[in-house]
């Protein structure tokens, strides 16, 4: 029983990385019915970031609580701008062109990150420093890392902030409005590139917030380091319903549970398959996701 | 950003200059070997991706190697060139470069790899184009025996998983273990399998047989399953990359028990990850740098002078089958100087002076097959009949600030 509390904590604490991830997924996708498949390298930059600035200011060498502060707020401002500079640059010219389009150039600014990574940063995988140290904490009979409480803590901390945004702001009321309809949001005047950039700087610090954590929690970082997690999370969001908030982070926690048990009592082997089994049958039986509406198209 | 342009037109004006290289060489070869003073050798290891110090410091070693036996005037007044291709730890790229080092190169031998599943994929090229390889360092058994122009100066996986299951059972008194094996590595699947044989073969009980596929990089699903068995010790035969990961978190939870290992581990990178958590890690290894011998001493010196700081086991190897190699090429000068002269040069055109040359490399081969008691720097290396090295282990225990030699484990 120890044994299964113990695999659960480990599942929660990666899940909750994977619904970090899948809310930038979900955000995108719900105010442009994009897939942004370069999401997954913005956790590759934002986790570079963090390691260079953390590096400057020395919270590699002194941590202290305020330093990884100011590490995970560097980092997700500079994703922030990048997820900025890649609507601009790469999706709003081609916004008006079949849905295709922007799904293949999505791709494209995939491979660049990830070979620009390769590039700057040098394929060899790096250490990430520990800027805040890692302690045992036991309760009862079983014993976790204080990293696994933190990244837990942080996820569940932005997930809350982001909810609140989307809820009770203007800007999250606008966000709203141009996911359900962006046409009849600008007639209402509202600036709707002004919100869809906004929408991915949103996403894109929260990819870097996920990028500090798996940084802090593996601890090593490299350039492809974002694209398995940035798949799986992409899976979560669907399996939670794409567009949809709550549902990410469902489908986040419920990915990172599932590849805990099965590494541990069904065959390691099988960690990156039930994330795409989760997918076949989530397709198969609920097209919409667990907490999605189904639409019925029109024809 | 900026450098992209300039790293492009760097790469056109390299790709000339290696064209005409490429033709230079194809028109001396009409001329015949008469005059080449070289002989050339192909190298190929990892030297970018997911092995890269291993590659890299046997690069540097195989270099100082070359070096050393050129100023001391070549063999039988003959200089070595090495030609040195990354293959980006990758088997696929490995077995293209090994095609590429033979049939533009002209090498005449080839060194590499590190990584057994690299090794394994260039040998079956080596073997049908009947070029002889030296791996420095793939331990695992299968790779040697790909064919008879395969060898290595390095001992096996068998071997290996036995000295640390007799280093557990021995020295650590250990009689529950525990196994954490990456299963896309042949190398990794190769100990352990036989770690187990040895410890159950001594008395001891294996508690938890986990496993990871290189590249995953949150392990503790594995080691919370293990850690409710109890092991007295945890055997981790991957690689550094891994290796680092595991031992941080496996510390973080609560896992106190000796960690052990193969060869894999010895990497700087292995501090860089695993911080303090690498106190109580054990792993066998060719060599130990503290070794007082005159030989290694020697070798760390000039090797020290050079790059700036220790070589690594991987680097004492490649070292070795460089010098196994000139050894077998002395070999070749003294006892056919015609073959010998066969050797030197770009490979010749013409049907009939490829085939002397085949020849040739085929006395090459029988004379490496025929090294016996060489003065190695990882050991005294007799090639036996499998064309595997015979020779003891170090064990060397981890501590954040370096390595210390904890005991030698005889074949």
């Amino acid at each position: 029983m120890g044994e299964f509390l113990q695999q659960l904590v480990n599942g929660i604490a990666w899940g909750s990385i994977y619904a970090l991830i899948a809310l930038g997924y979900t955000m995108v996708y719900g105010v442009l019915r994009l897939i942004n498949f370069a999401h997954g390298d913005v956790i590759m930059v934002g986790a570079y970031v963090a390691l260079f600035a953390a590096g400057a200011i020395g919270a590699d060498t002194a941590p202290s609580i305020g330093k990884a502060l100011v590490v995970l707020v560097i980092a997700m401002a500079a994703c922030a701008v990048l997820g900025i500079v890649i609507e601009r640059a790469a999706y709003r010219p081609v916004r008006r062109q079949p849905r295709l389009v922007s799904l293949i150039t999505a791709i494209g600014v995939s491979l660049l990150l990830e070979n620009l990574g390769n590039v700057i940063f040098g394929a060899r995988p790096r250490a990430f420093p520990e800027i805040l140290p890692s302690r045992q904490v036991a309760i009862g009979s079983i014993t976790f890392g204080s990293h696994q409480l933190l990244v837990l803590a942080v996820a569940v901390a932005l997930m809350a902030l982001l909810q609140l945004i989307v809820e009770r702001t203007r800007v999250g009321k606008a966000m709203r409005a141009v996911s359900f309809s962006a046409d009849a949001a600008r007639l209402m005047g509202i600036p709707t590139d002004r919100i869809i950039a906004f929408t991915f700087a949103i996403g894109s610090a929260l990819a870097a917030a996920a990028g500090v954590l798996v940084g802090l929690y593996l601890p090593r970082v490299d350039p492809l380091m974002g694209l398995i997690p940035g798949l799986k999370a992409f899976v979560a969001a669907v399996l939670g319903g794409i567009g949809n908030i709550p549902g990410a982070m469902v489908g986040g926690l419920v990915m990172g549970i599932a590849e805990t048990m099965v590494v541990a009592y069904l065959a390691p082997t099988y960690r990156d398959a039930i994330a795409f089994a989760i997918l076949i049958l989530i397709l198969l039986f609920k097209p919409g996701g667990l907490l999605g509406r189904t639409e019925v198209e029109k024809v | 950003m900026s450098s992209l342009p300039r790293c492009f037109a760097r790469r056109v004006v390299s790709r000339t200059v290696s064209l005409l290289a490429v033709l230079a060489a194809l028109l001396a070869g009409c001329g015949g070997g008469g005059g080449q003073t070289e002989i050339l050798v192909g190298g190929y290891m990892g030297l970018t991706g997911n092995t890269a110090t291993f590659g890299q410091s046997t690069k540097n070693a195989i270099l100082l190697a070359v070096d050393e036996i050129n100023a001391a005037g070549g063999i039988a007044g003959k200089k070595l060139k090495v030609t040195v291709e990354d293959d980006q730890s990758r088997p696929e790229e490995a077995a293209t470069v090994v095609r590429k080092l033979i049939s533009q190169d002209g090498v005449i031998a080839v060194l590499g790899d590190i990584p057994s599943s690299n090794s394994l994929a260039a040998a079956p090229i080596c073997q049908e184009a009947g070029v002889p390889m030296i791996t420095p360092s793939s331990t695992n058994p299968k790779v040697t025996a790909t064919g008879d122009y395969i060898f290595r100066v390095c001992f096996i996986d068998p071997f290996q998983g036995t000295v640390m299951a007799r280093f557990a059972y021995e020295h650590k008194s250990v009689r529950r273990a525990a196994i954490l094996r990456d299963v896309r590595s042949d190398y990794s699947m190769g100990l352990a399998d036989f770690f187990i044989q040895t410890f159950t073969g001594l008395g001891g009980q294996i508690a938890g047989d986990q496993s990871y596929s290189q590249g995953d990089t949150d392990f503790r699903p594995q080691l919370t399953d293990l850690k409710a068995q109890n092991p007295e010790a945890i055997f981790v035969p991957g690689y550094y990359n891994d290796v680092g990961l595991i031992v941080r978190q496996a510390r973080e939870l609560g896992i106190t028990v000796p960690l052990l290992g193969g060869d894999g581990w010895d990497s700087p990178d292995l501090f860089k990850l695993g911080g303090e958590a690498v106190v109580n890690t054990f792993f066998s290894n060719h060599y130990s740098a503290d070794d007082q011998s005159p030989r290694v001493q020697s070798f760390v010196t000039a090797y020290a002078a050079r790059y700036g700081h220790k070589p690594d086991g991987l680097g004492a190897l490649g070292y070795d089958a460089a010098q196994v190699l000139a050894t077998a090429l002395r070999a070749v000068a003294a006892s056919d100087p015609a073959a010998f002269e066969r050797l030197v040069g770009p490979a010749p055109a013409g049907a009939k002076a490829r085939e002397e040359r085949a020849a040739a490399r085929s006395k090459l081969r029988d004379a490496l097959a025929q090294v016996r008691d060489f003065p190695g720097v990882t050991g005294t290396i007799s090639i036996d009949a499998e064309r595997n090295a015979v020779k003891s282990a170090v064990v060397l225990a981890v501590e954040p600030s370096g390595y210390t030699y904890v005991t030698t484990i005889e074949p």
